[in-house]
């Protein structure tokens, strides 16, 4: 059996969810999202501190989303919007989560998973040095991605980026992405 | 030359650009998902005023929030003011962060030491 997304949605939804969505990431879409959350985090009373490393990485995270998603074929909108994806922004005990899923091509899950895993393994100076590194040498894509999104994720953390793959059928299979940001620091 | 001035957005930063006074000024949020076009008309108008800078060019960054798309987009604009630098007359890139944003602290250190332009970091106190 595929991987069930709507099950996997209903279990994103616990604790104190401030935005849950899915659907076709647009840009309308990501601005309305950033609102929404930036009141929400307001009535939270946090620190600026982390109401900032909230939306930083919310900002972030929903334009890798944007910038990485495939177009889904016909067959699959049926089901799906064009450019679906997943957000859930949600308050736990002692930090957020921030998922997000979306359907990626099966030839593009290794280099993802092997991106990841590197990223996971480096400390914070290693990682401010590869941000720097890509800032200065790589070039925007015309999309106005620059490969930097995972890595400014990570060091604004300092959590590891937890990942599935889920295989959806033969050509695509689910990345689900969660990240979490720490309350007391 | 004329100076350059854009208003804000919830996306995009006010820019206000002043040849006359060498005061270069970039403010707000810098958020959207394709951060060239914005800065397109930024690294021209720079590359205009770079044939004739004042003796001083202060240049003010005070950004809220900005995305890893316009990071890249920042930098170019930090490369037209080092070439400026290079030459006769001298520019200051004056970084600002709010209280207790070490992040926008080190993402202006992180400019710094890619950028070579006297920077000065200033923290705003509320």
């Amino acid at each position: 059996m595929s991987f069930d997304i709507n099950e996997y949605y209903s279990r994103l939804n616990g604790g104190d969810v401030l935005m849950a969505f899915k659907g076709s990431i647009t840009s309308e879409l990501i601005s309305n999202v950033l609102e929404v959350v930036e009141s929400r985090l307001d009535e939270y009373d946090e620190s600026s501190k982390i109401r900032k490393k909230v939306y930083n990485v919310l900002v972030e995270s929903l334009q890798n989303l944007y910038h990485h998603i495939e177009v889904l074929p016909d067959v699959m909108q049926k089901e799906y919007d064009e450019k679906f994806g997943i957000l859930v922004v949600c308050r736990l005990d002692d930090r957020y989560r921030i998922s997000t899923g979306n359907f990626i091509t099966q030839d593009k899950v290794d280099v993802l998973r092997k991106k990841i895993d590197k990223i996971n393994t480096m400390s914070r100076e290693e990682l401010k040095d590869m941000y720097k590194f890509i800032l200065n040498h790589q070039r925007l894509s015309e999309k106005g991605g620059g490969g930097l999104g995972l890595v400014d994720i990570a060091r604004k953390t300092g959590n590891q980026l937890e990942y599935t793959f889920e295989r959806y059928d033969d050509i695509y299979y689910f990345f689900n992405l969660d990240v979490y940001i720490n309350l007391a620091k | 030359m004329e100076a350059l001035s854009i208003e804000g957005t919830a996306k995009t930063p006010s820019v206000k650009f002043d040849g006359h006074e060498g005061v270069i000024e970039i403010k707000g949020r810098s958020i959207p998902e394709n951060s060239i076009e914005f800065y397109k008309p930024l690294v021209e108008w720079l590359e205009e005023y770079s044939s004739t800078p004042m003796d001083l060019t202060q240049v003010n960054v005070q950004l809220e929030y900005f995305n890893t798309s316009s990071s890249k987009c920042i930098l170019d604009v930090f490369k037209k003011l080092e070439a400026i630098h290079k030459g006769k007359s001298e520019v200051i890139i004056n970084w600002y962060y709010e209280e207790d944003d070490e992040d926008m602290l080190e993402a202006g250190e992180d400019y710094e030491s890619i950028i070579r332009v006297p920077f000065k970091m200033i923290e705003i106190v509320e």
